[in-house]
Parts: structure tokens; sequence; C-alpha cells
């Protein structure tokens, strides 16, 4: 599997006009602030090789939400966990993971670059925030230590400077009595208030890039709420780019200008949210939007749900590899479908679909069939 | 649409309808777990997780109950199973008491009632084959059907969706939603007449979740099943259920069927937890001022909040609030609300005209639109001796705004008390 990562720097990603990757190029200047391309991730286990993520590509700008959506095992949260390099350095089952690719962060090439590089970024430039906040918060130590190392990790100050802006993001992040409440443990705190917490520990050195992987998901919907409508106004205020990973249509909708659906470790549909909800071009967002009940909608009859389960990662199907999921897997001819992996196309302007019908053809599809059910 | 769906049940028993005789019972329904501390273990205090509920169950039909965790939802599941023992209270199963039945008291009825659990990996043995699990209430029972167990284990495999030759399997070689299909086979082994879901989807993705969904759906009207559906996801428990109970702390605080809960809920909860739910339609991104956000988090059922325990979260709580609980009561047919403000209907008490303080704080985080639709009077008499200082303040809050606003709030006064009904 060694190929993997020769053949990385000089395969080029759908959509990027750009030749060799150049290096060391200047920040901004028309480039995307974060540039992901063909960015593979695979882990060797004892019954095959994992390719969690397989060939994924995007790019996103200063101030803008990309959304990655996708059923459990689609490659999304390793996708983010990549891109923070936190898998080269911890171990799976005693074998590293691979990753190839390139990810571009502000002019910076990450995989390629020196890890303590990387860990000077980490926390500084890009941030992560994680779905379950108990287990991602140190039990043994209060909100505010944590705080407090984060930020002096990156920043030459004293003990009390550090606390001082420890308390001040907690009260950003609307943490009552953040005076007090700094010198708490979490399990002092509730769900919502730990999750508001992670939110201030990953903020406090105003990182350019925020990945929030399923923020909300361990919440109640009006906690979530809350938290959403946090995670929108601290974005206007830092102006970051930030990726949103989830499995639920409606937060994505809520805060993504982007969005990306991930099946099987790779993308499959990637457009604006309005293109991506009202005209999408790939039968797996399809069927993710029939899958769901909508409470802004009157009385569905009937859900309408894609059969059949994931694919296992180890095996993908040939082809296309949602084609054992989909209704219409037949219409491309000569059983292209479970012979050729289909790439990714433009259907749109800034809307790529990777599905071998014809463009045509997956218009008359939903705007006949499945619209009218939704 | 409502008749559709009852003409989907309808047929499944003679004459079952919504209005059917009725199958389960609850009334005052209480579970207060100890809390013990100190060397000698005495009781403290106690956690109040179910505290007073009174619903019945129809047969044929479904009822979800939602809530945010901690809410007493499935705890309120586990003891109409009889799975707690309740503090006080009583259950009434096809008009028997089942309230304190001991363990072999129990068994019988447990036929007729099974549960479907959240988790599909820690609800199944994983030592056991699914033939194992899937007949094991055939075996507790002491029931023999009709062409043998095995062959009957197949038969349910098949109804749920899974192949029937894997009977010798063992869990872990199926997906979440397979073995969700499998928890579901267990439950209707011995032909229920109850099913109490806790959570059924909550656990799967959103693709398995319809087939699961769909499949409750199924089952219902081929076998005329009577669901309790439990789940914290409001569209999931508006696309089963026929009736809804929410639920706050422990009581219930509105249980109406499902148009009129969602159409023009009742109970500032209610409004607040539907507003709450993201919409998967991005052009709704900007319409950021519809939803109602609730100031803090859920009151601890150690020591809940005197009155209605909304109170401290509320924007239109007053005095009364405070002090009196409200009861749960039929305003609307078929409506229960317990709330002295409610939404879309004519105050309860109206004569409590002054906001408690944690009301005007919970207020500003409430948009607008929401305060002006308000028929509670002190709601009404705290924005117009709102709107003077509101003017006053000219330069710093936007003029146009503040005058819309004022409007409106005393359009909201006049038509609010008499027409509020209507006007959803």
């Amino acid at each position: 599997m060694t190929d993997i990562s020769k053949n990385a720097g000089s395969t080029n990603a759908p959509g990027t006009a750009v030749g060799e990757p150049v290096l060391g190029r200047p920040a901004g200047g028309g480039e995307a602030f974060l540039d992901v391309r063909d960015l593979k991730v695979h882990f060797p286990t004892d019954d095959g090789l994992v390719k969690s993520v397989d060939g994924l590509s995007f790019q996103l700008e200063r101030g803008k939400t990309l959304g990655i959506v996708g059923e459990s095992g689609s490659g999304k949260s390793v996708t983010s966990l990549g891109i923070m390099g936190l898998h080269t350095a911890g171990q799976y089952g005693k074998r590293k993971a691979r990753i190839s690719g390139e990810i571009w962060l502000n002019g910076t090439e990450l995989l390629s670059a020196d890890p303590d590089h990387v860990r000077k970024l980490r926390g500084r430039d890009m941030a992560m925030i994680f779905q379950d906040p108990l287990s991602a918060l140190h039990p043994y130590y209060t909100i505010g230590q944590q705080i407090v190392e984060a930020y002096r990790i990156h920043h030459d100050v004293d003990k009390k400077t550090a606390k001082r802006r420890a308390v001040e993001m907690l009260d950003r992040v609307g943490i009552p009595q953040p005076d007090k409440r700094v010198d708490s443990y979490p399990h002092e705190f509730s769900g919502g208030m730990r999750q508001r917490a992670m939110i201030a520990m990953s903020l406090v050195n105003n990182p350019e890039l925020l990945i929030a992987d399923e923020p909300t998901t361990a919440l109640d919907v009006t906690v979530q709420a809350q938290i959403l409508d946090l995670i929108r106004d601290l974005q206007k205020e830092f102006g970051s780019a930030v990726i949103v990973i989830t499995h639920d249509l409606g937060v994505v909708a809520e805060l993504a200008d982007d969005i990306l659906v991930m099946y099987g470790g790779r993308c499959v549909e990637r457009g604006p949210a309005e293109k991506v909800f009202y005209e999408p071009r790939h039968p797996y967002t399809w069927g993710l939007l029939g899958s769901m009940p909508r409470l802004d909608r009157e009385q569905q009859e009937r859900l309408v749900p894609v059969k059949g389960s994931p694919p296992s990662l180890i095996n993908l199907p040939s082809g296309c590899a949602f084609n054992p999921r989909c209704p219409y897997a037949d219409i491309p001819k000569d059983d292209v479908t479970r012979t050729v992996r289909p790439e990714l196309t433009e259907v749109g302007s800034r809307h790529w679909a990777a599905c071998h019908m014809s463009q045509e053809q997956r218009e008359r599809i939903w705007t006949e069939e499945i619209a009218p059910k939704l | 649409m409502s008749e559709n769906r009852e003409n989907r049940t309808g047929p499944v028993g003679s004459g079952e309808t919504a209005d059917g005789e009725i199958l389960l019972k609850v009334t005052g329904l209480q579970k207060h777990f100890p809390i013990r501390s100190g060397l000698l273990k005495r009781q403290t205090g106690a956690v109040r997780a179910v505290d007073g509920l009174d619903f019945e169950v129809r047969r044929g039909e479904t009822l979800g109950v939602v809530g945010e965790s901690g809410c007493g939802k499935s705890t309120m599941g586990r003891l109409i199973t009889r799975l707690l023992e309740p503090t006080g209270g009583t259950v009434e199963f096809e008009g028997k008491d089942i309230t304190h039945l001991g363990v072999g008291g129990m068994r019988p009825l447990r036929r007729d009632v099974q549960m479907i659990f959240q988790d599909p990996y820690s609800s199944l043995n994983p030592r056991h084959t699914i033939g194992t699990i899937v007949g094991a209430p055939f075996k507790l029972q002491g029931v023999t059907p009709e062409g043998g167990v095995k062959k009957e284990v197949q038969r349910l495999l098949e109804v749920v969706g899974l192949n029937p030759e894997h009977y010798n399997r063992y869990p872990h070689e199926f997906s979440g939603g397979q073995r969700q299909r499998i928890g579901i086979a267990r439950a209707l082994a011995l032909k229920p007449k109850l099913v109490v879901a806790d959570e059924p989807v909550s656990a799967l993705d959103v693709s398995i979740q319809a087939q699961v969904v769909n499949l409750l759906d199924d089952l219902q009207q081929e076998l005329g099943l009577t669901y309790v559906i439990i789940a914290h996801d409001l569209s999931v428990v508006r696309h089963v259920s026929d009736r809804i109970a929410v639920m706050y702390l422990g009581k219930i605080v509105e249980l109406a069927d499902r148009n009129s809960l969602y159409r023009s809920p009742m109970h500032p909860y209610t409004k607040a937890l539907m507003s709450a739910v993201p919409i998967p339609d991005p052009s709704r991104k900007s319409a950021k001022s519809e939803r109602i956000l609730l100031q803090g988090d859920v009151p601890s059922p150690i020591a809940p909040p005197s009155g209605c325990r909304f109170h401290t979260r509320c924007w239109k709580a007053t005095e009364v609030c405070r002090t009196t609980e409200p009861p749960l009561l039929e305003l609307r047919p078929g409506q229960r609300v317990a709330c002295h403000h409610p939404e879309n209907f004519e105050d309860q008490a109206p004569q409590d005209t002054v906001l408690l303080s944690g009301a005007k704080e919970a207020a500003e985080l409430v948009p607008d639109a929401v305060l002006e639709e308000s028929t509670s009077a002190a709601v009404v008499a705290e924005r117009e001796s709102g709107t003077e200082p509101g003017q006053d303040e000219g330069p710093d809050a936007d003029p146009d705004e503040g005058s819309e606003g004022s409007a409106g709030g005393s359009e909201g006064s006049g038509e609010g008390s008499g027409e509020a009904v209507t006007k959803e």
C-alpha cells in the first residue's frame, strides 16, 4: 500500500485547476483557506484494509461553514481527525493509519509538514469541538485549568492573565457566573454547559479553522438550539472557517453554506446548501431527504427509506459504492454502476455529484418521483 | 391526513378507532427514587422522576411521549411495563389494577405488555443465538406455538424483514438496524396487546431509522398493536403517534392529538420545544427569529420548582405560577394542558398581571413575534408598559422595530383573548 503515498503527489483532485502542487505558496491570493485534495485515510486491520476515507477533496473559505453529512462509518469523523493531524499521532491496533493526499491550511501543507509545526498549529489555528464533552474534558482538572493550559501552550503569558482569559471566554459562551464556574470540575456542569465549556476551550486561541464533530448530538433539542446559535454567533464574531460534521440534516441546514455528502468514504455530492437540499443530484442524497420525518411539512404518509444497510469499508461494492442500495442502479447501460466507480462531475455551478445517470435522467427522477413525496 | 391514518389503523380490529376502549389507564402515577447518604444510609431526599401522571392509552392507537432527558419519560415506560415498582398511583391494564402485582402475578400479563429497548447492542445477549433470543418468550411463558418454536421464530424474523436462515447467528453478526429488528421480533413473539418502545430508533442512522419507523407502522396495521412510543425526537414522534404527551420534570404538561399539538401548541414549553427543532430547509437559516430559546437547563428533579415546574424558564410566568400548580385540564376537546397562561387560548389566570423577574429574563430570549402572539395578561401588560421607555431609548434601539413591536403588542391584547383559538 506504499504506492498510495507515492501516487498522491501527482493525482489531482477533480475541480482543482492546479497542475503540480506548489510547495510553500503564499497564503490567500485566490486560493482557498482550507484546501483538501484527494485525502485518503486507510487503516490496516487483521480483516483487511479499512478505507475510511478514500479520495476526498474540498475547499473552504474563511467565514464560511461546510457541513459534512453521512451515516455512521461514512468517514466523516476520520476526515476531521485527519485534518487535525490526529491520526498519525495515535496508533490503531499498533499499526498506524495510512494517510495520503494534501491538506493545505492557509498556505501550509499539513501532511508533509514537520509534526512539531503541526502541533503548533493545532489548537491555535485549527481547533475541534468533540461530540461527547464528558469524555473530551479531563475529569481530574477544573474547567479553568484546562482552558488555561490550552491558552498557555500557544501564548507566553502568566497563569493569572490566562485565567482572566478563561473567565472571559466562559462568559462569552454564556456560562453564568464565569468567575466562579471557572474553578468547577466537568462533572459539576450539565451536558449543555460542558459543551459550552468545550467551545470556550477550542476558541480560546481564536482559531481560524474550527471543526465541530457532531457538536449537538448528545444534547437535548432546547440545548441544541442554544449551542447552534452560539456557534453561529461566534463564527460571525471571529470570522473562522467552520466544518460541521453531523448526521442531522436539520443541523446542517441551519449552519452550513456548503454541504458535502459522504458515502462509503467518498464524497457523493457537494454543493451550496440550497442546491443540495432543493436540487440534489445523487440518489443517496434523495434517500437521506426521504428518510427524515419533517416538522415543517404536513404529515407525510410514509417515509421513503434507503433500503439495505451501509457498506463495509473493507469490502466496498465494486463500481458505485451505493449501487446495492440504489433503486435506480439499473438505469445506466452496460451494468456500468457495478463496474465503474463514478467520478464527481459538475452538475451546476459549484455543485458536483458522482452518479452514472445522465443529468437529464436525474433531474427528471428528482422532480417527478422524489420531490413530490418529500 | 388524520382521517387517512384512522382509516389505515381502523380495519385492524372490530370497531377499534381512535376513540376505542381504554387499554391502559394510569392515575396519579409516581416514582420517587430515594437518595440515601450517611453511615446509616438514611433517606435524605428523593429524585422525583415521575410525579403524578394521568393518562390513558386506547386500543389500537399510538401514544407518543416526548420530553428532554431527565423528564421521566423512560421511568414512565418502565413503570407501565412494571419493570419498576411505582411509589404511588395506579396502573390499570384492561381494567385490572396491576400497580403492585408481584413477579408471579405479572407473569401472565407479560404476554400482553412487551417492551422494545433503545440500545440494540446492550439489549441482546451476545452469547445467545438469534433463535434463542427470539424464542425465549415462548420458553418463559411455557407456550408452544403452532408448528414449533423454531418455525414460529423464523416466521417472526421474516415478519420484521430478516432472513429466517439467520436463526443460528449471533447478535454481533448483525448491524444496528438489524438488531433493532431482532428486538422487535422478540417483543412481538407472544402477540402482545401493548408494546412500549423506549427510544426505538434514536440509536440508528437516519436511513435505517426510517426503515424501522415504517416497520413499526406496518406491524401496527397488520397485528392491531397499541404502542406507547417514548422518544426525544419530535419529528419522529409526530410521524408515528396519534396522540402525544409532552413531559417536563416528571409531569405531563400537555396531552393532545397530534395535529392539535403541532398546529397550535398550548403549553409554552411545548411551543419552545417545537421551535427548537432544526428544520432541514436552508432557506430558513435567516429566519432565526422564530426560535424560542429557553434559558439555562432543566432544574433538578430532586428539588423541583414550586407551583408550575416550568415557571423558572417560562417567559409568561406570574406569581400564580410560582405558588399554584396548574392542573392538567381539557381546555379544548382532546387537548389537555397544565398551564395558567396557555398559548393560543384564553388566559386561565388573567388577574395575575405581574411577571416574575425570571420571566422577564426569559422573555429577552424569546423572539418578539412570539411575545406578540402571547395571550397572557401579564405579558401584554408588561409589553404595554415596556413600550414607552422603549420609544424613549430612541438612538440605541431601532426606531422602526420599536414602534412595530408596540403596535403588534396592543393588537395582540385586543384579539388575543378572544380569537386566539381561531388564529392559528
